[in-house]
């Protein structure tokens, strides 16, 4: 019996094993292998430029491209990051409505999972129209792309607590809300994480959907709304730093949220091996 | 050796302190000395018909506080059942129960693995809205008591099974209610651990007295740790033996009384399946 490996827990998380330092070549070895794949290709194949630029010529765009980028990049990231909230705020509290009261489960449920079928571009207008050329319209956007994973996620860890700890509670005099904020909530809070990262995955495609379905007034209207333009008006090269730059920050975000979940549910996080 | 059976058409639930809407027999006298007092408890799950199944048929057993009244029986004999009645989580489709509050003590530890060894044992007292701070106090004030020193900030899954046992003793017995049932508590463990830990119930119960309602498949274990056994029948359960055991404490598993009270105890369940 051991009393607190606690230093052999930290090196791993359950669901990746990432951390910096140890075993962090192996992508950055993946990467390089596949950039040096794509710059033989491009260079080699006879690929036109316009339909698929080398990596150097794509460094080369972001470099003199740089302030554009990043000033895009800021709109998106935090479009992104308030769209994300957004939907894991509504979606747990649906999740937390639809444990509560199971007549909800019934009539919200079936609307939710129809929710996820609604081509973004036929509501856009309306939420112009509502909520004009700002921020919220992007952000209902995203929040209506990523809150349903969640809500999926939190529903099932809410419901998989073990059937005998009501029982056990009962006769310790919890009340309904202790039974919840003691046992239930706690127990969920890792599917609900778990629902999260699935959201923040789809989270910045929902940025890019959102920027191009609902038109932006001002200077810079996102990183998605770039990538279009440039796209459509020969200049692949830039549209493709500003995917580079996409492809980077949905990676950043999924290992913040790691982090997170380190913080959050730290008796998940076990040495490799060990189960419950 | 069996007792009678009494069915009364009307299930009652008393609790033992107020119990002046209870059976005629229960006079203040008897009233007052007792911590569980069932009458001719029956309860049958399903549909009443062909798929009826019959947990428990006419059981009836009284333990006085302080008492230590083990139940043993067949796998299946609506043990659990009888706690989960005693403690008020099923009602009885016959017959009365008026016993003193009651916490459940289940099979498995039920832990809850986000919180500390410390904070299990506290839960019921943070339940009762004690302050975290004084929650933890009292709950570590027994700590050492219990053979759990030095374990209060370990996680759940850090410890071995006798030591989650003996956490999860703590969170029942914190709960401050006279009366503890427990089911199985050492059923999971190996031989070994579970030798020392009915050692470690003896000791902790002699310190810190409650009356226990011990459910367990082990005669041995009743034996060794009860006041009283009730040996129940297989499956729909009904109370086949009742002894007393006056032995005194510590008893010892190779003692000559110990040895025939559970011959006797086994001889009960072999001749009346």
């Amino acid at each position: 019996m051991s009393a607190r490996p606690t230093h052999a827990l930290r090196a791993r998380n359950g669901w990746g094993g990432w951390a910096p330092g140890r075993g962090a070549w192996a992508p950055l070895l993946l990467s390089a292998a596949l950039l040096g794949a794509w710059e033989l290709y491009a260079d080699f194949a006879g690929v036109q430029e316009d339909l698929l630029p080398a990596p150097h010529a794509v460094a080369a765009a972001l470099w003199n491209n740089g302030g554009l980028v990043w000033r895009n990049f800021a709109v998106t990231a935090e479009q992104v990051v308030l769209g994300l909230a957004l939907a894991l705020v509504s979606g747990f509290a649906l999740a937390v409505a639809i444990h509560l009261f199971p007549l909800l489960r019934r009539a919200v449920y079936p609307l939710a999972v129809g929710s996820q079928a609604v081509p973004i571009p036929v509501i856009g207008v309306l939420l112009v129209f509502w909520w004009g050329f700002g921020i919220f319209p992007k952000l209902a956007v995203i929040a209506l792309i990523c809150f349903f994973p969640v809500v999926v996620a939190t529903v099932d860890g809410l419901a998989a607590v073990d059937p005998e700890q009501p029982k056990l509670l009962r006769t310790l005099d919890a009340s309904r809300w202790q039974a919840f904020r003691f046992a239930e909530l706690p127990a969920a809070l890792p599917a609900a994480l778990s629902g999260a990262r699935i959201a923040l995955a789809v989270g910045v495609i929902g940025a890019f959907i959102a920027e191009t379905s609902t038109p932006t007034t001002g200077a810079y209207s996102g990183l998605g709304r770039e990538i279009m333009t440039d796209a459509g008006g020969f200049q692949t090269a830039r549209a493709y730093a500003a995917t580079a730059v996409l492809f980077a920050f949905a990676i950043a975000c999924f290992y913040a949220l790691g982090l997170a979940e380190r913080k959050l549910v730290p008796w998940k996080i076990r040495p490799r091996g060990e189960t419950a | 050796m069996a007792t009678e059976l009494q069915s009364r058409a009307q299930p009652s639930r008393t609790g033992a302190a107020e119990g002046a809407t209870a059976d005629a027999e229960g006079d203040a006298r008897t009233k007052k000395d007792v911590a569980v007092a069932l009458e001719g408890v029956a309860r049958t799950y399903g549909e009443h018909g062909a798929k009826a199944v019959p947990a428990l048929a006419g059981v009836s057993m009284r333990a006085a506080p302080g008492e230590l009244l083990a139940v043993v029986g067949p796998s299946g004999c609506g043990k659990t059942t009888l706690l989960e009645l005693i403690c008020g989580l099923q009602a009885p489709d016959a017959g009365s129960i008026a016993c003193a509050p009651a916490v459940l003590m289940p099979q498995r530890d039920l832990l809850l693995p986000w919180l500390s060894a410390v904070d299990n044992a506290a839960l019921a007292l943070r339940i009762a809205h004690v302050s975290r701070t004084e929650a933890r106090a009292r709950a570590d004030a027994l700590f050492a008591e219990l053979g759990l020193d030095g374990f209060q900030h370990a996680r759940p899954h850090e410890l071995s099974g006798g030591m989650r046992q003996r956490v999860a003793f703590l969170r029942t017995l914190l709960s401050g209610k006279p009366l503890l049932c427990l089911d199985e508590p050492f059923g999971a463990l190996d031989a070994i651990t579970r030798g020392e830990m009915q050692e470690w119930l003896g000791g902790t119960l002699a310190r810190e007295p409650r009356t226990v309602v011990l459910v367990t498949h082990d005669v041995e274990e009743a034996v060794l740790l009860a006041d009283r056994v009730v040996v129940l029948s297989q499956r729909p359960g009904r109370v086949i033996a009742q002894l007393e055991i006056e032995l005194q404490r510590p008893r010892h598993r190779t003692d000559a009384d110990v040895v025939a009270l559970r011959e006797r105890a086994l001889d009960a369940l072999a001749t009346r399946r």
